[in-house]
């Protein structure tokens, strides 16, 4: 089918069909769709491993519950489905750097690792301080017409594109 | 095995297929490319915003029609102005410098891009490591200041849904006639 090896659809089909799925996550799981607790839960687990079960102890750990869950499995879920259909579209490649990046910075690997481990180390601390991410506030959220969620949403890009400015 | 543990698993496999079909529809979208998220927050590429106002126009009629029939209960989050802003702020710093999200970080590792799989992944979950370590501290410090509990806007304005869903609709279409 043409419309599965396409390499892009059209964003407003996409939003509506992310839209239409979160009326199934609702109906059949009664979740929404997020993501970012499931990395505070793989952060939990891994120190677990190293440092044994009292980590399991930590306040925060507690409150989220280690182990694999729904959202692990939500996660799980997206890498398989983006590499579906980055390979029916032969949109797939290996990349170490973003062509944007390499326009300012150079096509060398170490400086945009280096970048993308401090910017994951404020995503991850941002995600769960305030509680969600672009998925879980940002479009489940947003759609309950949760308060929380507009806050978070308005703050996520107020602060995306503040820094953007200034590193481009 | 007892019949809970039966719903329980067939739930883990519910999210196993929820997730590939968002991925398939990120991926799709372009939304697991560092370029397109960055155009974004530079104001020159609005495939992101597209998506996400598309996303909760429909989900938001959807939910609130099914929650008039009673065939959903919705989960709106709890928040402070403490917690919100201040971590929304900071998110939105890592979204910059790393240029995914924690979404689409999965979605771009299904891509191929290996500074996802490899930085990004490695300071995602140092980022929450940090944070589930410092939250006795900040736990009743900052995140309850401004405390407002999981309130929704009709709820703030104490209106029915529909005061609220179908201006905030109409919003979204005119934003995204604009953009």
């Amino acid at each position: 089918m043409d419309i599965l090896s396409a390499v892009r659809w059209s964003p407003y089909l996409a939003g509506i069909g992310i839209g239409i799925l979160s009326w199934l996550t609702f109906l059949i799981s009664q979740k929404p769709l997020a993501c970012s607790t499931t990395f505070a839960r793989s952060s939990g687990m891994i120190e677990k491993a190293i440092w044994g079960n009292k980590v399991a102890e930590k306040p925060y750990y507690k409150e989220i519950k280690l182990g694999i869950d729904w959202q692990f499995m939500l996660v799980i879920g997206i890498i398989l489905g983006s590499l579906l259909s980055a390979l029916l579209s032969g949109d797939f490649q290996w990349q170490w750097v973003p062509s944007l990046w390499a326009g300012t910075y150079g096509s060398a690997v170490l400086p945009r690792l280096i970048a993308a481990v401090i910017g994951g180390i404020f995503l991850g601390f941002g995600s769960r301080w305030a509680d969600g991410c672009t998925s879980g506030h940002g479009i489940s959220g947003t759609m309950q017409l949760a308060v929380s969620s507009w806050i978070s949403a308005i703050c996520f890009f107020i602060g995306g594109i503040i820094t953007a400015q200034i590193i481009f | 095995m007892s019949k809970a543990n039966n719903k329980k698993k067939n739930q883990l496999i519910w999210g196993l297929v929820f997730g590939i079909i968002f991925g398939f529809l990120l991926q799709k979208g372009g939304v697991t490319n560092y370029d397109v998220i960055v155009g974004q927050l530079l104001l020159t590429d609005h495939t992101v915003l597209i998506i996400m106002l598309s996303a909760v126009l429909t989900g938001m009629i959807g939910l609130h029609i099914f929650k008039a029939f009673g065939l959903v209960k919705l989960s709106p989050k709890s928040g402070s102005v403490g917690k919100n802003i201040i971590g929304g702020l900071i998110f939105g710093v890592g979204f910059a410098l790393l240029g995914y999200c924690p979404g689409t970080i999965a979605g771009a590792i299904g891509n191929g891009y290996l500074d996802a799989l490899t930085g990004g992944l490695i300071g995602i979950m140092i980022g929450a490591g940090f944070f589930a370590a410092l939250y006795p501290r900040l736990k009743h410090g900052v995140l309850k200041l401004g405390y407002f509990g999981d309130l929704t806007l009709p709820r703030l304005f104490k209106v029915s849904d529909w005061v609220v869903v179908i201006p905030v609709a109409i919003l979204i279409v005119l934003l995204l006639l604009w953009l």
